[in-house]
């Protein structure tokens, strides 16, 4: 057990992050001390700069060092197709993929009428004025297949009506599934959506 | 020490608590040991019960878990804590609307306590494939977790609400099926419409609206110069005709009010549940 404050108050602030609990922070602290060099010193700049300098994309709801992200300032990038997702982890998830060559569109969240979440809560409004500003001709809503994604998107739908071409993801058998373990709306979803081979 | 060994290795202070609801010299007197141990097994099966329902809401609760709202046949409206609730495993089965059977256990009664989930049926991909069908369940889960208190069963409502969103899916009789559960539900609640005479003349023939004040089913001869001022009283809602989608729509109106101004007026004038409105809007898209 440490006697010092400093090193406590970081204990305790670790431990609030996701993943960790008291002990593990306190193993990670002692990681990073005995680290201070090469770990220690440089995680504490980096932190002190994305403190200084994170913020959300003005356009798209991203997470950036600057008032527009790299996605939407890449020109690359502009290809009339739109995607739209939940929460900047869906984005990165995305990402990661390395599939998807357009831009974003990270809501902040799904509606939920028990928790008085509304349209205006979330950035669809900003949502519909993009769809206008940059000529997007496809929008693709890859919002969780839950009952709140589901019914956002459909509520985004209607929205945007006709004036775009609107698409959503598939649902089914995820890569590597077997049967056996899916549950059975997961089951029923990818048989209504099976296709021919 | 005798209570000791009575309890367990639960303690004294467990066999005082609550769940006891025995005094400390009676479980420690010698000739009813047998029966203190009994009186600890027949109480905890009061904190300890299984049983089906509906599963309403679900919230995030620290970083595994998640707080449940289920609609249960014996229990009513009841929460419990989920451990893992939000693990890969278990957040697809806690989808607002699922069948599921639960086992709530918890110290006291009063305590939140915490769920065993099994998933009986799933109506999530029923409902999230059809819009009409997505939006008329989160009316249907928004109005029960709005209108019915905790703790309290409804056991006959409840099987009207499991019957209702089997139906899920079947656009062409649902919205009748659902415009009969909110008459359900009105009755429920104690604000149930009398439509079987006509509160002006007695007539019980030629029934074409109803009363915004007493929720009694008025004849067109009756209603006089108040016709401005009465809801509709589609035959639909009284369970007669072929139910077009305009008359459905009609009862909409006459349920929605009572729900509005007598339901949701009587929990602290607090606004009706917008997923009810966003169903309707959806159903009428299709008159």
């Amino acid at each position: 057990m440490s006697s010092s404050t400093g090193i406590e108050r970081l204990i305790d602030l670790m431990a609030k992050l996701p993943g960790l609990g008291p002990r593990s922070a306190r193993r990670a602290v002692l990681h990073l001390i005995r680290k201070r060099a090469v770990l220690l010193g440089p995680l504490a700049e980096a932190m002190a700069e994305v403190a200084a300098t994170a913020r959300e994309c003005l356009n798209c709801g991203n997470v950036g060092t600057s008032d527009i992200c790299d996605i939407c300032k890449d020109p690359s990038r502009a290809n009339a197709e739109l995607c739209v997702v939940e929460d900047v982890a869906d984005l990165w998830a995305m990402e990661r993929a390395q599939v998807f060559k357009g831009r974003y569109h990270v809501l902040g969240g799904t509606l939920s009428a028990l928790d008085a979440v509304g349209p205006e809560e979330l950035r669809i409004p900003r949502l519909i004025d993009r769809v206008g500003e940059e000529e997007i001709s496809e929008v693709i809503l890859a919002l969780n297949a839950t009952i709140d994604g589901q019914t956002t998107a459909h509520y985004i739908a209607d929205q945007l009506d006709s004036r775009v071409r609107l698409t959503s993801l598939a649902q089914g058998v995820p890569i590597g599934g077997e049967l056996d373990y899916l549950d059975d709306g997961t089951i029923t979803a990818a048989l209504r959506a099976r296709k021919e081979i | 020490m005798i209570a000791t060994i009575a309890a367990g290795k639960r303690g004294v202070g467990y066999l005082v608590g609550a769940c006891m609801r025995r005094t400390v010299e009676q479980v420690t007197s010698p000739g009813k040991r047998h029966l203190a141990t009994r009186r600890i097994h027949a109480d905890s099966r009061a904190m300890e019960w299984t049983d089906h329902g509906i599963l309403l809401t679900v919230r995030p609760h620290g970083e595994t878990a998640a707080i449940i709202d289920v609609f249960t046949e014996d229990h009513g409206r009841h929460s419990g804590i989920v451990r893992g609730g939000t693990s890969r495993k278990l957040a697809p089965v806690l989808q607002p609307g699922a069948q599921v059977q639960v086992e709530w256990r918890a110290r006291l009664e009063d305590h939140l306590g915490t769920y065993q989930v099994e998933p009986v049926r799933s109506r999530a991909a029923v409902a999230m494939g059809d819009r009409l069908a997505l939006a008329g369940l989160n009316a249907v889960v928004g109005l029960v977790s709005f209108c019915l208190p905790e703790r309290q069963a409804h056991v006959v409502f409840y099987t009207r609400t499991e019957r209702l969103l089997d139906l899920l899916g079947q656009t062409e009789i649902w919205p009748l099926a659902y415009l009969h559960w909110e008459r359900d539900l009105l009755e429920e609640l104690g604000y149930g419409l009398d439509l079987s005479v006509c509160a002006v003349t007695g007539q019980t023939d030629g029934l074409t609206y109803v009363s915004p004040r007493t929720g009694r089913a008025v004849s067109a001869k009756g209603a006089g110069e108040w016709v401005d001022r009465l809801l509709p009283l589609p035959p639909c809602l009284r369970g007669e005709g072929t139910a077009p989608d305009v008359e459905i729509a009609a009862g909409f109106q006459t349920t929605g009010h009572f729900l509005e101004h007598r339901v949701a007026a009587e929990l602290a004038h607090k606004p009706l549940p917008e997923v009810r409105a966003r169903f309707i809007d959806a159903f009428t898209r299709r008159l």
